[in-house]
Order: structure tokens, then sequence, then C-alpha cells
């Protein structure tokens, strides 16, 4: 579904990402952990089409993307969901939505998913008419991720769902992914928590000063010795 | 009156900056080719073609509101486009200077003198409750609540519109919905570009003469009006332009009387600037903004 291969990027003088190699295969849920600053977002903005690539390809159901614009590789069905509940706050919450919907063209079935948004997250429905802006950040979160889904993505790339939620909206948010993942979307998913994002992945990428310095199923993760001194806390 | 001229005008300046972030300074100029455009072609087909006056109006509005799409589109394309990640002064700058080359290019094309718009729209004045009224003015006031009526259409209730207030607070975050940013910023020039056309006949018909100059005062003062009603907000273009129509026309009115005659009624462009110098200093933000703050 998704291969990167040697993808370099930067901004200006930096560079983030120094050539990393990551699969993503058809409703696989795979995880990318790391420390502040290893690398996580950039790679994620890579692959979005949110910032170019210096070198190396990104190839996504077959074909090369790498050249192309971030509105054409939503329309090839790649969504992301940014850090940081990027939601339009001056915009209401349904039209939040209508934005995810943005490029589809059955109006039909734009409601029906509209309604199965609210059906995910009721509180979305009660506060549909609301400024996005006056929810609460786990709201907010609830609402990018449902605004991501309005495009029916096949790919859905996650930033840090978790970051700055209270614990239990945390296990919603978590909760909601493993359901997203059940319905054969396939995410790429970025967390700091790095033992709630293993247990939810099947495989996963550890990445260090934007490098892959680990990679593998998530159980093998779990044990490493490596893993676990420096990203669970043992 | 007045008013809706400099209300039609502002929404230029503000829905641009909307998005931008950038005061186009070369939009007072898109007004005045306008006027220009649709003089030239009013007085080659208005003159014996036996046409009834505003059919031949109607067609020097129907030539230069595309005119000015397409010039307003090149201005984006060709100045814009490339500083999109530049600081803004430098857009800023280039905005000037696209205004002095657009008046010099106009001077070249029509010449240094003023040139007429002939007489074919209804001039005799009717009194309506006391105020006197021609034609014309009632013309151009309902013309513009129905321009501003679409647009608020447009912008609320429509795909595009949706698009537009989304690339506004973020284009970044716009993009990732699958929006085509630069499509949006172009289309949203063409829009404050086809007002400007609409405002350009509109002068032209009412003072009955354009001139290669007249965009530049017209454009300060329609961007005061943007600043008037709150700059990026298009409902406050609206506000701060007929506001402003109304504190010229009453100021020239009565500046003669309140100075004892020392200053006359050539001083009305005073209180444009005035109201300017007012707003910045106590509301910067304008009469409904508050996204000035938060972008600054």
């Amino acid at each position: 579904m998704l291969a990167v291969r040697s993808l370099q990027l930067g901004y200006g003088a930096i560079v983030a990402v120094r050539g990393i190699d990551l699969d993503v295969g058809a409703g696989e849920l795979v995880a990318v952990i790391g420390a502040n600053g290893a690398g996580k977002t950039t790679s994620l903005r890579g692959i979005a089409g949110a910032l170019p690539a210096r070198t190396g390809s990104i190839v996504f159901d077959g074909e090369d993307i790498t050249g192309l614009p971030v509105h054409q590789r939503v329309a090839r069905g790649m969504s992301l969901v940014p850090e940081g509940r990027g939601i339009f706050a001056r915009l209401t919450v349904a039209e939040n939505l209508d934005m995810g919907a943005y490029l589809r063209r059955d109006a039909a079935g734009v409601r029906a998913d509209l309604e199965r948004s609210y059906a995910l997250f009721p509180r979305l429905g009660e506060r549909r008419r609301q400024l996005a802006g006056t929810l609460s950040g786990g709201e907010q979160q609830m609402l990018a991720i449902a605004r991501a889904l309005m495009g029916r993505p096949r790919l859905l790339l996650l930033d840090e769902p978790s970051m700055g939620l209270a614990p239990l909206v945390t296990r919603l948010i978590f909760d909601t992914i493993r359901s997203i993942a059940a319905e054969r979307v396939s995410i790429l998913l970025i967390e700091q928590n790095a033992r709630a994002a293993l247990e939810l992945a099947s495989r996963a990428y550890v990445l260090e000063g934007g490098r892959v310095t680990l990679a593998g199923p998530s159980a093998d993760l779990l044990s490493s010795e490596a893993v676990r001194k420096a990203y669970l806390g043992e | 009156m007045l008013g809706s001229i400099y209300a039609l005008v502002a929404l230029g300046y503000t829905m641009v900056y909307g998005i931008l972030g950038l005061i186009n300074f070369a939009h007072g100029e898109v007004v005045m080719i306008g006027s220009m455009i649709a003089i030239s072609v009013v007085v080659t087909i208005g003159t014996g073609s036996g046409l009834p006056g505003p059919v031949v109006v109607l067609a020097g509005v129907g030539i230069a509101i595309p005119a000015c799409m397409l010039l307003g589109a090149l201005l984006e394309r060709v100045a814009y486009r490339p500083l999109r990640d530049a600081p803004r002064l430098t857009a800023l700058i280039t905005a000037i200077g696209m205004s002095i080359v657009l008046q010099n290019l106009a001077m070249i094309v029509w010449g240094r003198q003023y040139i007429s718009f002939p007489p074919l729209l209804p001039s005799e004045p009717h009194a309506v409750l006391g105020a006197t009224v021609t034609g014309t003015q009632v013309i151009i006031v309902m013309l513009t609540l129905a321009l501003m009526g679409a647009l608020l259409l447009l912008i609320h209730r429509t795909r595009l519109g949706r698009a537009m207030r989304a690339t506004s607070q973020s284009p970044a975050l716009a993009g990732l919905m699958g929006v085509d940013v630069n499509r949006i910023i172009l289309f949203t020039f063409m829009i404050g570009s086809a007002l400007a056309a609409v405002a350009g006949v509109m002068i032209a018909g009412y003072y009955g003469q354009a001139h290669y100059h007249m965009g530049f005062m017209l454009g300060l003062k329609a961007f005061t009006a943007a600043v008037l009603g709150g700059i990026g907000n298009v409902s406050g273009a609206m506000l701060g332009g007929l506001a402003l129509g109304v504190i010229e026309s009453l100021g020239a009115g009565y500046i003669g009387a309140l100075t004892g005659g020392f200053l006359g009624s050539h001083y009305q462009d005073v209180f444009a600037f005035a109201v300017l110098i007012l707003v910045l200093v106590f509301r910067p933000s304008g009469l409904l903004g508050e996204r000035v703050a938060e972008r600054a």
C-alpha cells in the first residue's frame, strides 16, 4: 500500500529525516515511535506531501507520488490527521466534517458518513453547530479523526493523537483507532506513548536522529531490551 | 452611494488579506482599468449604434468584468505567487510596484487626460424622502446590495466558499483536506477583481469621467473602509465601505459650516484618512474584526 524508500526531508539547512525506509501493507496498522525531535512528524508530513522530499521515493498503491502536491495525494486516498488537533477553529463542527469530504461528489454517501461520525462520537453530534474552536481538546481530536474519515481514506496517517489528552480520552481515541483498523483502513500511527502504540500496532519502527534504528513486529519490540530501556521506562 | 463603491472595492482588499495576509495595493488600479475598459467599450459601440444607453453600459460592464478578472489572476500568478513564502514586506512592496506599473500602463494606453463617460444613464433627479437621487444612484445602490448578498451566499453556503474560509484559516490544513490552495487563492483574486470592475464602471458612470490616476485615491479610501470594518472580515468591508461613504458625505457637507467657511467641501478627502488614523489608534481590529489580533 505504502512504500517509502531512502526518504530525506528537511527545513532549510536542517536535515530532519536522513533517508528512511518504511512500509505499510493493506489493512495494516503500523506505528512509528521515537523521542522528541527524532523526525517522526517530519516523516509523516513528507509522506502526506506537506513537505517536499529532498531525495528518495514514496510509492502509494503502486504509483510513485513523490512529486505530487498534497491535495492530489488526498485525492488518491491518503489522509493526515495533523498533530495538535489541526481543526478549523472558526468553522462549525459540521463544516469541519464537510471539509473532510471536500473531494467527494456523492452527496448521499457524505450525509450517511456524517451521521456515522456522530454515531461514533456522540459529543460531536451534540455540538455540530458550534464553532470547532470552542470544543475541548479531546473533542477537537475526535473531530480531527472523524474529519479525516469523512474522506474515506485508504491510508490514515495519525500524528500523536494522544498528545495532551487526559488518560480516559486517550483510551477512547485508541479504541477508535482500533475499530478503524478493523475496517481494513491502513494506518500509520506516530506516538510518543510507545507502550500504547506498540500494543495497538502489528509492526513498528523506532526513529532516532532521523534514522530508523529498529523495526519489526510490535511484540518483538515490546520485549526488546533497547526499546524497554529507552521508550518504555523500564 | 459613494459608500457602495468603497464597499465593493474594500471587499477585494479584505478577501485577499483574509487569505494571504497581503494588502494588495494594486487593487485600486484594477478598478481604474475596469473604468477605462468600460469607457472604451461604451464609446466604441455607443456612438451611433442606436442601442439604448443602459444596454451599451451593460456591454461595457460585461467586458470590463472578465478583463479585470484576467488582470487579477495575472497579478496573483506573476507578481504574488512567487513571493508566497517571502517576508510580508517583500510582497507589500511588490504590490505597490504593481500599482505603479498599472498606472503607467494605463497612462500609455489611455493618455494623461480625463476621458469622459458618455451620458447614457438616467440622470434626471427624483425627490425621495426629502433627498434628491438619480436613477443611476438607485441602480448603483441596488446592484451593490445584490452583489454583496451573492458574495455572502457564495462564501457561506457553497462548497467553494467553505474552501475559501478554510484556506483563510489555515492554507496548510486546507491542503490536507484536498483543497487546491493555489486555485482558491487565484479564485479569490478573480472574485475581488470582478467586484472591482463593477465598482470601476459605477464610479466612471457616476462622475462621468475616468483618469489613469483615479485608482490611487479610491484604493486608499477603500483600504480605509476595509480597515474600518475589520480587515479580513467580509461583512466588515461592506459595513466599513458604507459607513465611510456616509462619513465623507456628511463631513464634506458640514465642514464649511463647522469651520465658519474656513475649510470647504474640497477637504472631503481629509475625513477618510482621519477615520483611518482614529481606527488604527483606538480600535485596530475594526468594527467587526477580531482576527487581526489573532494573526499578529
